[in-house]
């Protein structure tokens, strides 16, 4: 029977169980900690109540809360077809996507364009980009650390540290003001050692909407020449930020125009809308050519031994909307309108706090860009939100904008007016650092809305 | 601020000495001719633009499968013939498109579905229809859920997934990967960091299976190794164990606690049938054994683009699968927070729906029948044509789309540079690029390597 020819055992061990349970190779295996993105989606995925909201993952919602294909998708994929599964297709189309990428960053008419002064490889959106550049980096630079803005994205940190490169603070965000903390940010720039990879969000900062403006990015290019540090962008939003393209893509034009050779990881998932695609593209500018494709090369290898390449469909659709200009032209008209409704829900949700008589200032939203707001509500009032309330966002208290809808911005802001409003305890926390985000977080009972006010708070 | 440029760029020189070895030739000197010829009219560009920290980075070294199709291409003769990438082409030696994934992708676009990201551990239709492709619908460890299924990027991503949980949870253990092997398994465990040996495999001699030898190299590895072995289809030799040769190897690996880890890039191409191609995972399965297979779609559902597979892990308990899972999960959300959603939605449209899936089959078959046909007029051609009375029929005996022909480099350089046949320098040839119409030429081509060169 199945028992007698069951011999696992653990290494160097011998068994001295019951037979209640079998060992396993994987009993030293404990369960991960969810991803607290991930999280929020999952529980408000559970939650059977029929008002609940899901402000927690970063995908943008139409004005209904469904999830938007974009017209000009729709259009691409009509004319792509099945052709693109011939994979002898895949490297001209991966090409043709790198190179339409990199324009729309650096500027058509830029001469890192024109000279091809840069290695451009396809990678699996956002996240995979920058993983390529970290392993990248760690196999370059070995001993170089990734300076990352506070807050900033939580899996920037798990990316660089599953390629054993560790990461440092640099101070960003001002919780009193809510906004940037500029002086402090040029501080700690200029007192990293020379040479130092830093990450910066070029616009619509994740997870605060904190962007410096262009006469602040002015000055830190200045320093970074200065220090000779290397930027490296997290493109994620661009489009989204102001709804247009160009624009939002000032930050690097700037750090170009002052000479810096810099990277720039392109997502297309909220942009295009193509999150599940997982389309983007880690661009590393080079001073000619032939460096170019040396480094190329190493970054196609790094990408072979972890997937190969990514999948054809999400380049081919992208590299058709950006190249087909009667394509993009739809899509820039999109992307407007996405970035236009979230503003507009940002006016709403704000006035609608207003209108309540909430005590606290609000101003924030409004002031901060992108897709998200930097609520400034702590663990505990998030907690309620979601307990009381079905209202999901990560407990840091950042909301995804693009799931405020017309018809659920009243139900919010009240919400969010409950939980904060007739507690002065909660004024005080707000102007606090309840903001730092700890991946290890969990939700703890933390008594019923009676005691919110000043139990919690106090145990906080 | 020029002089400030260059001391910077020196100390990135240090450090990159300090570092890894593996960095390929980095010229100190290089840095000085740089400023020297691209600044001579263009002083103030030093001034203005910052020398990259990437100065000295070489050309990372070609890839010598897709090597052979550059040079391929580059050949202008009439009976050039491409046996070098594994991917099937038609007697017409046309790349071919399933119709069964034009349907599903027919039916995918008029769906129009969301592409709202994927939970991290993949499409959960798909997770469902692959273990059970894999495993079989009815096998038990599928009813007590205790296979932990996480959709990966093809065989490679899933293959690095599977390294990556190796390397935290078993540090230091090997990998034995087969001698020879699929040129890539030996850069993913190197970038995983895990360290890897072989076990013999391929014995020149017959052109076949060295099975006392990789019999002994298993027993000889430390306990509990990771023993990395091809489902079916060998790649590069086409050479398989056969069901008898399983079940030692099987009793071997169990002799030893080590762990079965399966590489099944070709399911279906081997017979032609997908579950008698899953025997021999089926079977260490049956034996209550926890195993590691890694799946692809790239070749039996044509999908290479796509990068469409999946990573399992059968473990001894339901909850031992559910924290393994948590942990590949855990593994890729920094390497592409979620895969990708539309191989995922073809392969569970298809697999999971019956009509799709009988035809599938029905094509499956017709792929492996027509590389069986070429199989056998190779075969034909290279016993009439040879008048050595050398034995060819390890072209018989051999499965899958490769072939290992049993010719040395300078054979298969003579392969190229004579007959404008392409091939892997390891004597590798890919039947899916072959056709009936062209046999008897490559015949010709072969036993004039085999004999005139040395």
């Amino acid at each position: 029977m199945i028992i007698s020819r069951f011999v696992i055992l653990r290494r160097g061990m011998s068994t001295a169980s019951t037979c209640a349970t079998r060992r396993s190779w994987w009993d030293h295996v404990t369960p991960a900690l969810k991803d607290p993105i991930s999280a929020v989606t999952e529980a408000f995925l559970a939650d059977p109540s029929p008002y609940k909201i899901n402000l927690g993952v970063g995908a943008y919602r139409d004005d209904e809360g469904k999830p938007l294909v974009l017209q000009c998708v729709r259009e691409a994929e009509s004319k792509i077809a099945a052709s693109s599964f011939l994979e002898s297709t895949s490297t001209s189309v991966g090409s043709k996507l790198v190179m339409e990428s990199a324009k729309l960053i650096y500027g058509e008419d830029s001469d890192v364009i024109k000279e091809r002064r840069f290695a451009g490889i396809p990678a699996l959106s956002g996240t995979g980009a920058c993983r390529l550049f970290a392993e990248f980096q760690k196999r370059f630079y070995p001993e170089s650390r990734m300076y990352l803005p506070d807050p900033t994205w939580s899996n920037h940190r798990n990316i660089w540290r599953d390629v054993h490169v560790p990461d440092q603070t640099f101070r960003y965000y001002h919780p009193d003001s809510k906004s940037l903390n500029f002086a402090a940010l040029m501080d700690d720039v200029k007192n990293a050692p020379d040479g130092s990879f830093f990450l910066l969000h070029p616009c619509a900062h994740n997870p605060t909407g904190v962007d410096p403006t262009e006469e602040q990015w002015r000055e830190i290019s200045s320093l970074f020449k200065v220090k000779n540090h290397f930027p490296f962008f997290d493109v994620a939003y661009q489009g989204f930020a102001s709804g247009d393209v160009e624009r939002d893509a000032k930050a690097i034009r700037i750090f170009l125009e002052d000479g810096h050779s810099i990277g720039c990881a392109q997502s297309f998932a909220k942009n295009m809308g193509l999150y599940g695609h997982r389309v983007g593209c880690l661009s590393v500018l080079c001073n000619d050519k032939i460096q170019a494709m040396a480094i190329q090369s190493q970054l196609q290898q790094i990408s072979n031994t972890m997937y190969g390449s990514p999948p054809i469909h999400g380049i081919s659709l992208v590299s058709k909307i950006l190249s087909d200009p009667d394509i993009k032209a739809i899509w820039l008209k999109e992307v407007k309108v996405m970035a236009t409704r979230i503003r507009r829900m940002r006016v709403t949700l704000r006035e609608a706090l207003e209108r309540l008589g909430s005590p606290l200032n609000w101003q924030h939203i409004t002031n901060q860009v992108g897709m998200f707001c930097f609520s400034g509500l702590n663990r505990a009032e998030v907690y309620l939100l979601a307990k009381e309330f079905h209202i999901y966002m990560t407990p840091d208290g950042r909301i995804s904008m693009g799931g405020v809808t017309t018809k659920n911005v009243d139900y919010l802001a009240n919400a969010i007016h409950e939980v904060t409003a007739c507690d002065q305890d909660a004024k005080i926390l707000h102007n606090t650092d309840a903001y730092k985000i700890n991946t290890d977080i969990r939700f703890t009972s933390l008594g019923t809305s009676k005691t919110r006010a000043r139990g919690m708070n106090l145990a906080l | 601020m020029a002089s400030s440029v260059l001391s910077s760029a020196s100390l990135s020189f240090h450090g990159i000495h300090k570092g890894k070895s593996n960095l390929g030739g980095i010229n100190k000197g290089k840095i000085d001719t740089f400023i020297k010829s691209k600044c001579f009219g263009r002083i103030s560009m030093v001034a203005a633009s910052n020398v990259s920290r990437f100065e000295g980075i070489t050309m990372a070294p070609p890839d010598p499968i897709l090597g052979v199709s550059e040079a391929f291409k580059a050949d202008n003769h009439e009976l050039k013939l491409n046996l070098g990438v594994g991917a099937y082409r038609t007697e017409e030696l046309q790349p071919y498109v399933l119709n069964v994934v034009k349907k599903a992708d027919k039916l995918l676009l008029e769906k129009g579905e969301n592409r709202e990201y994927l939970p991290i551990e993949g499409l959960a239709a798909f997770n469902k229809v692959t273990a059970e492709l894999l495993f079989g619908a009815d096998n038990p460890v599928m009813k007590q859920q205790r296979v932990a299924t996480v959709q990966g990027l093809s065989g490679t991503g899933s293959l690095r997934l599977a390294a990556a949980l190796i390397e935290r949870y078993f540090p230091g253990a090997k990998v034995l990967i087969s001698a020879p092997t699929w040129g890539n398994h030996k850069n993913i465990f190197n970038d995983a960091g895990v360290p890897w040996s072989e076990y013999r495999y391929y014995d020149p001699k017959t052109v076949g299976l060295d099975f006392e030898g990789m019999i002994a190299d298993i027993k000889a590895a430390p306990e509990g190794s990771f023993i990395l072995l091809h489902g079916c289809a060998h790649n590069p030799t086409g050479i398989d164990p056969t069901p008898e040769q399983w079940e030692i190897i099987a009793d071997v690996i169990q002799e030893k606690n080590h762990v079965p880890f399966f590489d099944i890039a070709y399911q279906g191409f081997a017979s032609g049938s997908l579950d008698a191609d899953a025997s021999s995972v089926r079977m260490f399965v049956a034996r209550g054994m926890e195993v590691i297979a890694a799946q692809s779609y790239s070749k039996n559902l044509g999908l290479y683009a796509e990068r469409i597979g999946a990573i399992n892990v059968v473990c001894s308990s339901p909850e031992a699968a559910a924290r393994v899972k948590s942990q590949l999960k855990r593994i890729a959300r920094p390497m592409y927070s979620n895969p990708p959603v539309h191989g995922a939605r073809i392969v569970a449209n298809i697999v999971g729906d019956s009509t799709l899936f009988s035809e599938w089959n029905a094509e499956m078959e017709m792929m492996a029948g027509r590389i069986k046909n070429v199989r056998h007029k190779l075969f034909d051609n290279l016993s009439s044509k040879d008048k050595s009375g050398k034995d060819w029929s390890f072209v018989l005996k051999q499965i899958g789309m490769f072939s290992f022909t049993g010719l040395n480099k300078a054979q298969c350089d003579n392969m190229t540079n004579k007959w404008h046949v392409y091939m892997t320098k390891d004597g590798r040839i890919s039947l899916a690029g072959l056709s009936l119409a062209k046999c008897e030429y490559l015949a010709d081509a072969i036993i004039d390597s085999y004999h005139n060169v040395s």
